[in-house]
């Protein structure tokens, strides 16, 4: 019965981190046939947990009756392990390393790398979520030396964002007080998250 | 209003002292950890007894229970930051006394990444450890490595990388050090949060180590293996 419902549509395996933007970009585009999964966004400050979650995920995701699958993950922090599991799988998934790189576009994200070699990226996510990701987990709060020993090397907070959103870059413009970093605003988009989902919309039916 | 006592750590024998010693380290107590230092030495204890029975297995319980998920990263660095306020008292003591040497390393972080907690908590415990440890930094190009082994002429190379676009600089390094035949000369070890074993083996190091406890055993094995081979040649 499930393979009747879900043969025509693609299953989306995401970062519950890019929830919000993969649904933008399916209604701006007027994409349909996606049908999004998400995975926890914590897992972001636990990459170990990506690659086997996602093996998961897909192994679920065949169970439902869904033939054609796509990895809404960068790299992210997996060291090639994530590569590994959509190679044996035969799913693609997004380009780049991180999704810091494929919102701002991977090309220029490389490009840009010498410069901003020292710069701690925030999204849209990552702003709103700032306590929830990094104050809290890292216990910054409760051990302000923390700051210091974690953030020494960082000169500059670039906000690289989504959407334009005032209360967005007040909570980043906040986030690099309390790190005590350089504030940088940059607008993106959704960046090479578009013309992903919109490729892999687009894959044709492997039956 | 709490149960607890305060525990005056004058008032401990030495042996209740160094239990102590462990707990303020696994709670990263930075304070207390230097007046425990410098109580075991009032009290006659030489600096490389200090060293590793207090500070060095205190740091390797957290090393544990950091592998074993028990602790996090903040707690690590809180306990590697005390544990390196008691190394601040002892360093200058430890060169008076010659303490016993083990090997020597040079460590550095590799070129396009600025990331040097896993690096700097590998120096701290092979510094524990008995290695003379040379730390380059962060965004090491190879001509940087290939100048510190010329000059430092360490046993062991270690690289650090956090990021999946920077690690692939390794097999850089490891195959200009092959190009220039030097590479058997050194043993290199390499660690960093996205690298596994698979990596370091496909870049062509002796080792990959996941976290500083293992380099540090790594390192005891090199320089074993290294005194075992010289003394059979």
């Amino acid at each position: 019965m499930s393979d009747h419902i879900n043969k025509n549509s693609i299953r989306v395996i995401a970062c519950g981190a890019l929830a919000r933007e993969i649904l933008a970009v399916n209604e701006l585009n007027q994409v349909t046939q996606l049908d999004v999964k998400c995975l926890p966004a914590i897992w972001h400050n636990h990459p170990e947990k990506i690659a086997p979650g996602v093996k998961e995920a897909i192994h679920s995701a065949r169970a439902e009756g869904f033939e054609q699958i796509y990895v809404a993950y960068a790299d992210c922090g997996t060291g090639g392990l994530l590569d590994i599991v959509c190679n044996e799988e035969k799913v693609e998934r997004i380009q780049g390393p991180h999704c810091y790189s494929f919102f701002a576009g991977n090309e220029l994200f490389e490009q840009n790398w010498d410069d901003d070699m020292t710069s701690f990226f925030l999204t849209d996510f990552l702003a709103r979520q700032f306590d929830t990701f990094i104050t809290k987990p890292y216990k910054l709060d409760k051990h302000p030396e923390l700051i210091e020993m974690m953030f020494h090397r960082y000169t500059k907070l670039i906000y690289l964002a989504q959407t334009d959103d005032p209360k967005l870059q007040d909570d980043a413009k906040r986030a690099a007080e309390f790190l005590g970093l350089e504030y940088e605003y940059r607008f993106t988009g959704y960046g090479d998250l578009t013309t992903s989902l919109i490729e892999a919309a687009r894959a044709p039916s492997p039956s | 209003m709490s149960d607890e006592e305060e525990i005056i750590l004058s008032e401990l024998s030495d042996d209740e002292l160094v239990l102590q010693m462990h707990d303020d380290l696994y709670d990263g107590l930075k304070e207390e950890i230097v007046e425990g230092v410098q109580i075991l030495l009032d009290r006659g204890w030489i600096p490389y007894d200090v060293l590793t029975k207090s500070l060095v297995a205190g740091m390797a319980i957290v090393g544990e229970d950091f592998r074993d998920g028990i602790l996090f990263v903040p707690e690590v660095l809180l306990a590697a930051n005390a544990m390196k306020a008691g190394m601040g008292l002892l360093r200058p003591l430890l060169a008076e006394t010659g303490a016993p040497k083990l090997g020597k390393m040079v460590v550095g972080t590799v070129k396009g990444d600025i990331h040097d907690i896993g690096k700097n908590l590998v120096g701290m415990m092979m510094e524990g450890a008995g290695f003379d440890v040379v730390d380059l930094g962060i965004n090491n190009p190879v001509e940087d490595y290939l100048e510190a082994l010329e000059k430092e002429q360490p046993d062991i190379l270690g690289m650090s990388a956090l990021l999946t676009t920077t690690m692939p600089y390794m097999k850089v390094v490891i195959d200009t050090m092959v190009e220039k035949g030097i590479r058997d000369d050194y043993a290199v070890i390499v660690g960093g949060a996205p690298l596994n074993e698979e990596f370091g083996k496909a870049v062509g190091a002796d080792a990959y180590c996941r976290d500083a406890a293992v380099a540090v055993e790594t390192a005891k094995e090199i320089m074993a293996r290294k005194h075992n081979s010289a003394a059979a040649g």
